[in-house]
């Protein structure tokens, strides 16, 4: 229960075009993710979504039914914020509550899911306790109990791990997915970080100015990614790309290889270049390798333990299969 | 960095200013403290020598003392009320994006500026005259006998114009309270099904606390001292007569400096006792 079709939606700031139309379906029990780099639009469009905000046009069905006068409260969603939002002077049990009785739920009922949200979240310990008494990591659980309890149609989630630090990060991103395992339950959830969007999702929403860039698996964005931005913004770390005499060798405007589809070589290959710095990752060795007649240094992936410095040289090998092709406009050359 | 050295440069430092203000403090409250255990009647025999307690017994158990705390406390109570309520309505109107916010914003502080007997006077004589003032034209224009609002209402006249006077600082600090809040609560509550009633209750009037609580503390501090707009309305009379103003009566009026000092340092008492709560309501927002 929790199908949502976006029709022509648009949004306008004053004359500020945030939204251009846009398209866009989501299946019930979806785990959609929406990324794109900082002002994109990516929370406005979340927050069209949730009824925050109203549409400059268009149409916002869900469930089958037009919602896009419906007031946030009566669209059956619930949204985690970035910052939490949660109710400083209320205990987490009465943060927890509070949709409830709004609701104006029965006493026993209101406990019993409240209880349940704790179990499910390790909150049963901090019931008592307000949010300035939590850690980051409990008050985004709270934040995610206030969501659960009103058994919602969808969950909205706007970047609600960028406050954690990494590892606690990776952590909540498990138990996220976890959850939505569980609740099968639709799932939008804006992030910026494409790490998140590639573990976590679904279905990957590319958004770039407003404009859905291309919506699809983590593994079709990764294998064919429609142009050239999203073929950037998707993989860490990012494709390289090269245009000239190389591109035209292709008989494109612009090659791509990602990191990981270049063998590097102490003495033979296709491509010849300078080692630049490299990073260290253990498992991996990142090398920005200088090429004669590139602006950019082009990024090679390569085992943990190698031995190249500063300064060697070194040849490089593109796997053929991986080998991107865009056109003038940017646009993947089939 | 508070090392040992910058910190007794810091106290050398600022010994001239607490002396100062020791001093200016000090130097008064001694007197005051002097002169109320003394029987001291300038125009009737000057210095009469040591009384004890006597000052403080009489302060308490004259026929017009308790009236006068009855005053006092209405007076304080009814400004506090008016204040705050409109005060809350006023910072959440002008919280609104309107049109000409920071003109409007302005116009709502300058009552601030303008001073009490200026201000007392021109209520008195525009708005409460019974023969000119704006009040009694309205009520006619509505064919109703104009009110004397000084002497048929009179601790409500007053109520009414110290309230206007305080409204722009209540506003303020209720304004930027306001503005601190933050707004994804406000659409938390929105997405959690509280409708706008329901949102101020649980939302906003609680972040509001902290702040009405100071308002309330700092104005109760200036109001038991309120006196320029009795002294130009009422003089004190039709029950106007508030603590302070029974003060500089004793003083001023019957020239018994010793009974009036005695008042005095009841007032000195009552009011470090609200300094207190304020001092420590304010500390432990600072501490958090
Ligand atoms: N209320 C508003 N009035 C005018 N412009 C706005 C308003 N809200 C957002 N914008 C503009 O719309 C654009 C998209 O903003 P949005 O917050 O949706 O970006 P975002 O993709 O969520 O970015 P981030 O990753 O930084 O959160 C931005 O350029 C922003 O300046
Ligand atoms: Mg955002």
């Amino acid at each position: 229960m929790g199908r949502m079709v976006l029709e022509k939606v648009e949004k306008r700031f004053g004359d500020v075009t945030v939204i251009p139309p846009l398209d866009l379906e989501i299946e019930d029990g979806e785990f959609v993710v929406f990324v794109g780099p900082s002002g994109c639009g990516k929370s406005t469009l979340l927050r069209l979504i949730a009824g925050l905000e109203d549409v400059t046009g268009g149409v916002i069905r869900i469930d089958g039914r037009d919602a896009t006068t419906v007031p946030p409260a009566k669209r059956g969603l619930a949204m985690v914020f970035q910052s939490y939002a949660l109710y400083p002077h209320m205990t987490v049990r009465k943060n927890i509550s509070f949709p409830l009785r709004m609701a104006k739920l029965d006493k026993a009922e209101q406990d019993r899911r409240v209880e349940q949200a704790a179990a499910v979240l390790n909150l049963t310990d901090y019931l008592d306790r307000r949010p300035g008494q939590l850690s980051g990591g409990q008050r985004q659980r709270v934040a995610i109990g206030r969501a659960i309890v009103r058994e919602p149609a969808a969950f909205l989630f706007d970047e609600p791990l960028s406050n954690l630090d990494a590892a606690l990060r990776v952590g909540m991103r498990l138990e996220i997915s976890e959850l939505h395992e569980r609740l099968k339950t639709t799932m939008i959830y804006v992030t910026h970080d494409q790490v998140e969007a590639m573990t976590m999702a679904d279905k990957i929403v590319v958004l770039h100015a407003g404009r859905i860039e291309q919506v699809g698996s983590p593994l079709e964005l990764y294998r064919t990614p429609r142009n050239r931005f999203v073929a950037g913004f998707i993989g860490s770390p990012r494709m390289n790309f090269l245009e000239g005499p190389e591109a035209r060798r292709h008989d494109a405007s612009a090659i791509g290889i990602r990191p990981e589809h270049i063998m590097p070589s102490p003495n033979e290959g296709a491509w010849k270049g300078r080692v630049g710095v490299s990073e260290h990752l253990g498992s991996d060795t990142f090398l920005h390798v200088h090429m004669e007649g590139c602006a950019d240094p082009v990024t090679v992936r390569s085992g943990g333990e190698v031995d190249m410095h500063h300064g060697d040289t070194i040849y490089m090998t593109p796997d053929a299969g991986h080998i991107h092709r865009f056109d003038d406009q940017g646009l993947r050359i089939a | 960095m508070a090392t040992l050295h910058s910190r007794s440069a810091a106290r050398a430092m600022m010994a001239p200013a607490v002396f100062l203000l020791l001093v200016w403090m000090l130097v008064p409250l001694t007197m005051t403290l002097w002169f109320s255990f003394k029987r001291y009647l300038p125009l009737r025999g000057g210095d009469l020598g040591w009384t004890g307690f006597d000052n403080y017994v009489r302060f308490v158990t004259s026929s017009a003392f308790w009236p006068s705390v009855q005053a006092t406390l209405l007076i304080v109570g009814g400004v506090l009320l008016i204040t705050v309520l409109v005060g809350v309505l006023l910072a959440l109107l002008l919280d609104q994006p309107m049109w000409g916010q920071g003109v409007v914003r302005i116009l709502v502080i300058a009552p601030f500026f303008v001073m009490p007997t200026v201000s007392a006077l021109v209520w008195k004589n525009m708005f409460m005259d019974p023969v000119n003032g704006l009040f009694a034209h309205l009520s006619k224009f509505f064919g109703l006998a104009p009110l004397e609002w000084l002497s048929q209402a009179p601790l409500f006249s007053i109520t009414l114009i110290v309230s206007w006077q305080w409204l722009p600082f209540a506003t303020l600090i209720l304004l930027t309270a306001l503005q601190s809040l933050d707004r994804e609560q406000l659409e938390a509550g929105e997405m959690d099904g509280a409708p706008p009633l329901a949102r101020f209750l649980h939302i906003v009037l609680p972040h509001l606390a902290q702040a009405i609580t100071i308002v309330v503390l700092i104005q109760t501090i200036f109001l038991l001292s309120i006196f320029a707009e009795i002294f130009v309305t009422t003089q004190g009379s039709f029950g106007t007569r508030t603590l302070t103003y029974l003060i500089f009566q004793r003083v001023l009026e019957s020239q018994n400096v010793g009974l009036g000092s005695a008042g005095g340092v009841y007032a000195i008492i009552l009011a470090n006792i609200v300094a207190l709560f304020l001092m420590r309501i304010v500390g432990r927002n600072l501490d958090a």
